[in-house]
C-alpha cells in the first residue's frame, strides 16, 4: 500500500510538473506580466488556474460519492473554517514575495531541474523561509 | 492563441494531477504543503510526499523529451529581491496553510471559504507589489 501511494505520488509530481512547464507558470517573466493588471496585462495564466480548478472539482465531486480514498484510510482535506489573521497575513507576506519575483513553490521547484543559479537561490531562501516558520511556530508554542 | 491553450492544457495536467492524489492518496496536491512536510520527522506521508516532489523535478524534463526545448524560465531579479522573495514565500505559504496550488488550485474547487480568502489576499498582494515595483518609481 505504502508503496503504491509513493507511485501515485511520483506519477502526480510529474504530471504536476509537465503542467507547470506546459503551462507557462515556470517562467517568472511570464507570471509578473500576468500580475501587472496595470501595464502590458497577459491574461493567458489565468487559463492555468481555470484548467487547474475545474479538473481539480471533478476529483472533490466523485471524493464527495467515496467512503475513502483507494490507496489510504481517510481523506485528509483541511476541514478549519475560520478566517484568522494567520491565514490573511500568510498570504500576503506570500503574495508580496511571488510579485518580487515572479516564483511561487511549484514553479520554483520544478525549475531546480533547469539548473539556473536563480532559481536554486529562490529555493534555498525559501525552505529557509519554511524552516523559520517551523522553529519560531515552535518556539511559540503552537 | 497558442499560449491561452498551452495554459489551459498545463492547468488540466495539474488538476489531474490534484485530482489523481485525492481520489487516490486522499491527499491535497499543495506544493508547499508537501515541500514542508516532506522535510518533517519520517512519518507514512514521507514516501509519498518524496516521491512527488522527484517526479515534480522530471516534469520539465518530460516536456523537454515531449517537444525538444527546455521550458523558458526568465528570472532577471536582482539577487536581494530573490533572496527576499524566497524567504517570504516560504514563510508566508507556511503561516498562510497553502500557496498557488493549496488555496488556488484544491481550495478553489472545493469552495473552500478560507481559500477564497487566501487566494484573493495573495493575488491582491501580489499585484500591488508589481505595480509599485513597476510604476511606482522604486
Amino acid at each position: 500500500m505504502d508503496s503504491l501511494r509513493s507511485s501515485v505520488g511520483l506519477l502526480a509530481g510529474l504530471l504536476f510538473g509537465f503542467g507547470l512547464a506546459l503551462s507557462g507558470m515556470m517562467d517568472p517573466a511570464r507570471v509578473l506580466g500576468f500580475l501587472d493588471v496595470a501595464g502590458a496585462w497577459d491574461p493567458s495564466l489565468a487559463f492555468v488556474l481555470a484548467g487547474a480548478v475545474a479538473v481539480s472539482a471533478l476529483g472533490y465531486v466523485l471524493v464527495s460519492r467515496m467512503r475513502k480514498p483507494v490507496l489510504a484510510q481517510r481523506f485528509e482535506i483541511p476541514q478549519s473554517r475560520p478566517i484568522t489573521a494567520s491565514l490573511i497575513g500568510g498570504a500576503a507576506l506570500f503574495g508580496i514575495g511571488w510579485g518580487l519575483v515572479g516564483l511561487c513553490p511549484g514553479p520554483a521547484l520544478a525549475g531546480l531541474t533547469l539548473g539556473l543559479p536563480q532559481v536554486i537561490g529562490f529555493v534555498a531562501a525559501m525552505v529557509a523561509g519554511m524552516l523559520l516558520h517551523r522553529f519560531t511556530a515552535a518556539a511559540s508554542g503552537k | 492563441m497558442i499560449v491561452y491553450l498551452s495554459a489551459l492544457a498545463g492547468g488540466i495536467f495539474i488538476g489531474t494531477s490534484a485530482a489523481l492524489l485525492l481520489v487516490l492518496n486522499g491527499r491535497i496536491a499543495g506544493i508547499s504543503g508537501i515541500a514542508a512536510g516532506a522535510m518533517r520527522p519520517l512519518s507514512r506521508d514521507t514516501p509519498w510526499r518524496w516521491a512527488f516532489l522527484v517526479g515534480l523535478l522530471f516534469g520539465p524534463l518530460l516536456y523537454r523529451l515531449a517537444y525538444g526545448a527546455w521550458p523558458v524560465v526568465h528570472l532577471d531579479a536582482p539577487w536581494p529581491l530573490i533572496v527576499l522573495g524566497g524567504l517570504l514565500v516560504g514563510y508566508g505559504t507556511r503561516l498562510g496553510g497553502g500557496c498557488t496550488s493549496g488555496h488556488g488550485v484544491c481550495g478553489l474547487a472545493r469552495l473552500s471559504p478560507r481559500s477564497i480568502a487566501a487566494v484573493a489576499t495573495f493575488m491582491a498582494a501580489a499585484a500591488a507589489t508589481v505595480f509599485l515595483v513597476r510604476h511606482g518609481g522604486w
